[in-house]
């Protein structure tokens, strides 16, 4: 009969993820009782957060590409300009270098553009429900009746210094310290920098390194340019022929005059702001939310530094690169269809039917999408897609605030720094003359003013923060 | 004949923060696991997978090198060689399905690669200790 004593159990014969295909199609039981053959699936099919994918899951970026096309195409015709219109004119009467160095430092900015914009910044794949249900059952619920739960935070000791953690309601799991829950993207990204807009992508710990070599090969091929164009026009106006005779003979020339005078300010404060946080190890939304510089009255320091510039950025910058958590191109267990999102059946929301299924949507997708989840959130009623009422009570300041805030910032786009009041704006003021012009393209930031408060609690009410997406989809309409 | 094993319950060894961000796991013993398998085998187990994240996460020269090349390359070097962490990964895998044959699953244990739980846990399922016969 039974035997009591432990079964070898062959690992082998219990079902892990694999790599290809499941052998085998199931037939899955579909919604009406009928069978139906189920073809293998892959993970980034069913993946919960707000995500793009392309080329079958290696390359992905935020649903909301921003001014991602802005930023391509201001760089691919600012530098087909100079080639065209400057470059002939330099080899023939300095060197040939010019378009060497010039070709050189335009192709590392499109490559290291590329790679932050398509790679995984560094995304916590969701808690699986069986580890929602057990750090469920550690916390201690006091039975609260009101719709919010209480905001669950724990404790840890990093280098002497006491951290707390904060959980994150969507992915059902205490967040890692330096990770932050991107309301854009609806995903906890390890080490959140903060989501650029400009790069259409969140930075994070995975592409932080590729973000830097952008910003600041971005800072040397705009310096550059710009430089090669003054002395082109210098040349050119030369012998008293004056310098609406220049700009005449070499229209290209001004384009990118005012393109490049316009954005070398911006990106070179923001080299110099992202050169500071690397050599100090510090994020962003730290910097942003003051947490290593003793501002609630404690003397505190930023435990995760090394207390060496040099190793610091090191650290940052040349430790080993750390894998993707987030297995996009496995394939589903075949008995699993949507066990990737398994985490999300459990909530009573709406909003993650709508965005589970993440194939490549069309504006018109997005705006529909955008449109349904504000009506349906249950936390802010007032959510409307057209309205920007602010819903201050449901704001989770530390996940949409810094990442609203820092979207403003990337860039250095000021028009809304004046609005917070309290946070010191790292980059240079000259960067408001220019970004009338990049601001118009932006128009979405002002809505978000109103209901960004610097001071963070905690609570993560995506729905909230996706009745302000609404809003930006209506107003980019 | 088939052996099916029906699964008892899921015990997760969370992150060991302490360190810093390094992945870490706790080594303290779960009392779930106390009639299954001896304190000092499980806590060298978690040891030695620490001991493997850190190699993976070590800042080394190597580390130094490789990522000074990447960034000449424009880290094009990503797209086509395997990185160090992957490396150690790859043992690090090897390793738990070492142990799984070896230790844990005579015992009615299971360890999951914490890799696909997103390096948040370690998941070690107890299965029951019944046999269903096909």
């Amino acid at each position: 009969m039974k035997s009591r004593e432990y079964q070898q159990i062959d690992p082998k014969a219990l079902p892990t993820p694999s790599q290809s295909p499941p052998p085998h199609q199931h037939l899955a039981v579909g919604g009406d009782g009928r069978k139906e053959p189920m073809t293998p699936r892959r993970k980034w099919e069913v993946f919960p957060g707000k995500n793009r994918f392309f080329c079958d899951g290696r390359i992905m970026m935020a649903r909301q590409s921003g001014v991602f096309p802005l930023t391509l195409g201001l760089i691919l015709v600012t530098s087909g300009l100079f080639f065209i219109f400057d470059c002939p004119f330099l080899v023939k009467h300095l060197t040939r270098c010019i378009p060497a160095v010039g070709g050189a430092l335009f192709v590392f900015v499109l490559i290291t553009l590329l790679q932050t914009s398509f790679t995984d910044p560094g995304i916590l794949p969701r808690a699986t429900p069986e580890e929602a249900a057990d750090i469920e059952r550690q916390i201690d619920d006091t039975g609260n009746t009101s719709y919010r739960p209480p905001p669950r935070t724990k404790e840890v000791l990093i280098n002497q210094q006491v951290i707390k953690l904060k959980y994150c309601f969507t992915c059902k799991m205490f967040r890692p310290p330096r990770t932050s829950h991107c309301s854009l993207c609806d995903n906890c990204v390890e080490r959140f920098d903060h989501h650029c807009p400009w790069v259409g992508n969140c930075v994070g710990k995975r592409n932080y390194r590729f973000f830097y070599s952008f910003i600041v090969s971005l800072s040397l091929l705009t310096a550059f340019i710009f430089g090669c164009v003054t002395t082109h026009l210098a040349l050119r106006a030369n012998g008293g022929k004056g310098l609406m005779f220049a700009l005449q003979e070499s229209p290209g020339s001004a384009v990118e005059l005012a393109i490049c005078f316009f954005s070398v300010w911006s990106i070179l404060g923001l080299s110099g702001f992202h050169t500071y946080l690397v050599a100090s190890n510090l994020t962003t939304n730290e910097d942003i939310k003051g947490s290593w510089s003793g501002k609630s009255g404690d003397a505190v320091t930023n435990p995760y530094s090394h207390k060496n510039i040099f190793i610091n950025c090191c650290s940052v910058l040349c430790a080993p690169m750390p894998p993707s958590l987030i297995d996009r191109r496995g394939f589903l267990p075949a008995d699993e269809p949507a066990r990737a999102s398994g985490a999300d059946l459990e909530l009573p929301n709406p909003n993650t039917k709508s965005d589970r299924n993440v194939c490549v949507q069309g504006p018109k997708g997005l705006l529909e999408s955008a449109a349904l989840t504000p009506l349906l959130a249950p936390s802010c009623p007032q959510g409307k897609p057209q309205t920007t009422l602010p819903c201050p009570e449901s704001i989770s300041a530390l996940n949409s605030d810094p990442s609203l805030e820092l979207s403003q910032r990337c860039g250095g786009t000021h028009h809304n720094s004046k609005t917070y009041g309290s946070t010191s704006p790292p980059l240079p003021t000259k960067s408001r003359l220019h970004k009338h012009k990049r601001a118009s393209s932006h128009t979405p930031s002002p809505t978000f003013d109103d209901h960004v408060t610097p001071s963070s609690h905690d609570g993560n009410h995506r729905s909230a923060a996706r009745g302000h997406r609404g809003a930006k989809f209506a107003t980019l309409q | 004949m088939r052996q099916q094993a029906a699964v008892a319950a899921k015990v997760f060894i969370q992150r060991d923060y302490s360190n810093g961000t390094m992945c870490q796991f706790q080594t303290k013993f779960p009392s779930e696991l106390e009639t299954k398998i001896d304190k000092q085998q499980f806590e060298e187990t978690i040891r030695t997978l620490n001991n493997l994240y850190t190699e993976a996460e070590k800042l080394g020269s190597q580390s130094f090198v490789e990522g000074c090349l990447a960034c000449l390359t424009a880290y094009a070097v990503f797209l086509c060689m395997e990185t160090h962490y992957e490396k150690v990964l790859k043992r690090i895998s090897k390793y738990i399905q070492e142990q799984n044959d070896k230790i844990y699953a005579p015992r009615g244990l299971l360890l999951t690669d914490p890799i696909e739980r997103g390096l948040r846990v370690i998941e070690v399922t107890i299965y029951e200790d019944r046999s269903f016969s096909r």
